[in-house]
């Protein structure tokens, strides 16, 4: 076992770090503050290749591997999970599904489209009534000749409102259950497509969330995404991958919130001596670096086992949760570190701390991922 | 046409600076980033390979752990890159660089249309004095402080930054020009340039290489043959701590005011 990361995995660590400290951390507070997609940054970051990154090179993107996924969502997290969560979204949930089961065509045809082409991808699955029972999702789609008709709403889609392609989960056949689940890759122009309501959320406000509504909407028959029937095994895959980024997201959230109450408490002069001086500040900071260390291992050992197994689900769900987990206890305990200066917006730990929450909630909820991990260890 | 950028890796200042017995810096034990004007000079070239398609070439002189700079900046966008690196070379001052340097650039050899760029200057010695230099031994026309590059043909059209404005020079190729950071925003690294980075041509110029060419006098490189002697080097001694007054108010113009007076300043 060789905990070294590869000279490009470093690079990208070294070149999304400088992006995001010169482009994304002085705009995180106000896109917070005024609930504003960051246009100009995703747009950015198409131009330099982390938007799309995992797509083969032969279909636009830059051959990333998932290791060098995860560290471009971690070093943007720290900053902005907003904008972390954009990526992620783009990247896992929707470039990734493709990736993994597009025809050669749906290949050719939409990954440039994900990279070079600048458009923005999203993945709907979650319902009103089918959250983290995903099996139930009322949305259904029949073929009718050359193309199926989808009729449905889904909810809490990030990029909703900005995304251009979006990977959707339709009932075929309800007497099946979970094998009447079929994907398709829906474009926001195809007739019957809207776009409903854009949620007000406790944090994340940089990151669009909508209800996406499928009235009659027509999609073409060669737009199915694998095999009918096979959708919600599609789904559980995707988000296996997609559990990778969060879990990649909040440890950046936490770093992020590690690195503000250090420097805080290193200047922050209390009865006579910075604060960080005190034993309770020394041993609150250990607690943290160890959390951050330990979902570090767990996050990369998670992409790895993606790179090289054929089944990662137990790993991507334990990172998920150990670092979701972990990401709220950092947040918590770097805003105390700061006392009043920390529940002020004029400081980032109070966005740090709301945006850390949505990570034990997103992409199967921790209780889901306990589901998820017992399920595997009992057998 | 092809543009051959020359690049230092420098001691990152914004961290320890360690400078050696011998009065020369100890760039072992400190961190290092590619000079900031030379990331100007190969944002020039990069701009005018998106224009033209031309083949830019990223040109060091340095120990082997430069490698790693070069990688970053084929990251960027530049096509290949020339490593000169050997003992003999090693403390060279800036008349014995550049007689180096040119060498490399006379070995690649340089047409018509080619283009050398240059950063105005390294963090590390200042001198501003390689550029202009290697311009002189190749023979080339030169203009330094470029704050925009224009090209059109055979000949470029160069905004020269003075102090208190700029003047308008056409010079026609090949030619050497040295790049300010008004001259444009250096680009980041892409993602698809690092996954190609390694895989880009990488080639190390050798003593044994350049020895032999014209433009080398074997006998003025490396520490021991630069005409420049260090006689002291040392750190400036901290400024006082400075005093802030706040407030934009009478009192504390007064307050200014009186504390200039009491120095002669005023």
């Amino acid at each position: 076992m060789e905990f070294k990361l590869s000279r490009e995995q470093e690079l990208v660590r070294k070149m999304v770090r400088e992006f995001t400290e010169n482009e994304i951390a002085p705009i995180a507070a106000e896109t917070d503050r005024t609930s504003q997609y960051p246009a100009q940054t995703i747009d950015d970051l198409f131009r330099y290749g982390v938007m799309g990154m995992i797509v083969p090179k032969e279909y636009g993107g830059a051959g990333a591997d998932d290791l060098s996924g995860a560290i471009a969502i971690e070093e943007i997290s720290k900053a902005c999970a907003s904008t972390g969560d954009i990526v992620a979204t783009h990247n896992g949930l929707c470039c990734g599904p493709i990736i993994a089961y597009g025809t050669e065509e749906q290949k050719q045809k939409y990954l440039p489209m994900l990279t070079k082409g600048r458009k923005v991808g999203a993945f709907c699955l979650t319902e009103a009534d089918a959250g983290s029972d995903a099996s139930k999702g009322t949305t259904t789609a029949v073929l009718d000749g050359d193309h199926y008709v989808l009729n449905g709403s889904k909810i809490f889609i990030t990029n909703g409102y900005v995304a251009d392609i979006f990977v959707v989960f339709a009932m075929t056949d309800p007497s099946k259950g979970t094998k009447g689940i079929s994907a398709f890759i829906v474009e926001k122009d195809f007739p019957g497509f809207a776009v409903g309501k854009h949620e007000v959320k406790m944090g994340l406000h940089g990151s669009p969330t909508a209800e996406i509504i499928f009235q009659d909407c027509i999609v073409p028959k060669e737009n199915l995404l694998g095999v009918e029937g096979k959708g919600f095994s599609i789904a559980m895959a995707t988000l296996d991958g997609g559990r990778i980024g969060i879990a990649a997201q909040a440890l950046g959230i936490a770093e992020g919130a590690y690195q503000e109450a250090m420097d805080f408490a290193k200047v922050r002069v209390q009865f006579g001596r910075p604060i960080a001086k005190f034993q309770n500040s020394q041993f609150v900071f250990a607690d943290m670096y160890v959390g951050i260390e330990a979902g570090q291992l767990l996050t990369y050992k998670a992409a790895v086992a993606k790179m090289t197994q054929k089944r990662f689900t137990v790993e991507a769900a334990t990172a998920k949760l150990f670092c979701s987990e972990m990401a709220n206890k950092v947040t918590t305990k770097a805003l105390q570190m700061c006392g009043g200066y920390g529940y002020t917006n004029d400081y980032p730990l109070e966005r740090m701390m709301r945006d850390a929450k949505i990570t034990e909630i997103y992409e199967g909820t921790s209780e889901i991922q306990r589901v998820v991990i017992s399920g595997n260890i009992l057998r | 046409m092809k543009i051959i950028v020359c690049v230092k890796q420098v001691p990152d200042t914004s961290g320890k600076v360690a400078v050696k017995p011998d009065g020369t810096l100890d760039r072992a034990s400190m961190q290092t980033i590619t000079n900031p004007d030379d990331l100007n000079a190969v944002e020039a070239a990069l701009k005018l390979k998106d224009e033209t398609g031309c083949e830019v070439i990223v040109v060091t002189m340095g120990p082997p752990p430069a490698e790693g700079m070069l990688r970053e900046l084929l990251a960027r966008g530049a096509d290949r890159a020339v490593l000169i690196s050997a003992r003999e070379f090693g403390g060279s001052d800036t008349y014995a660089t550049s007689q180096i340097i040119a060498a490399a650039i006379d070995h690649m050899g340089l047409e018509n249309d080619d283009i050398v760029f240059c950063g105005r200057q390294a963090i590390d010695g200042d001198t501003a004095q390689v550029g202009p230099q290697i311009a002189e031994k190749l023979g080339l026309p030169q203009v330094t402080y470029a704050q925009d590059i224009k090209k059109d043909g055979d000949s470029l059209t160069i905004q020269r930054a003075l102090e208190d404005g700029y003047m308008t020079i056409k010079v026609k190729t090949p030619c050497l020009i040295t790049c300010i950071k008004e001259l444009n925003e250096p680009r980041y690294m892409s993602v698809g340039g690092i996954y190609e980075a390694y895989e880009k041509p990488m080639e190390v110029y050798d003593y044994n290489l350049l020895k032999d060419n014209p433009l080398i006098d074997v006998n003025n490189i490396g520490l021991a043959g630069s005409p420049t002697n260090i006689l002291i080097s040392f750190t400036p001694p901290q400024k006082g701590a400075g005093q802030m007054l706040e407030g934009a108010d009478q009192a504390t113009c007064d307050k200014l005011a009186g504390i200039l007076a009491e120095k002669h300043i005023i």
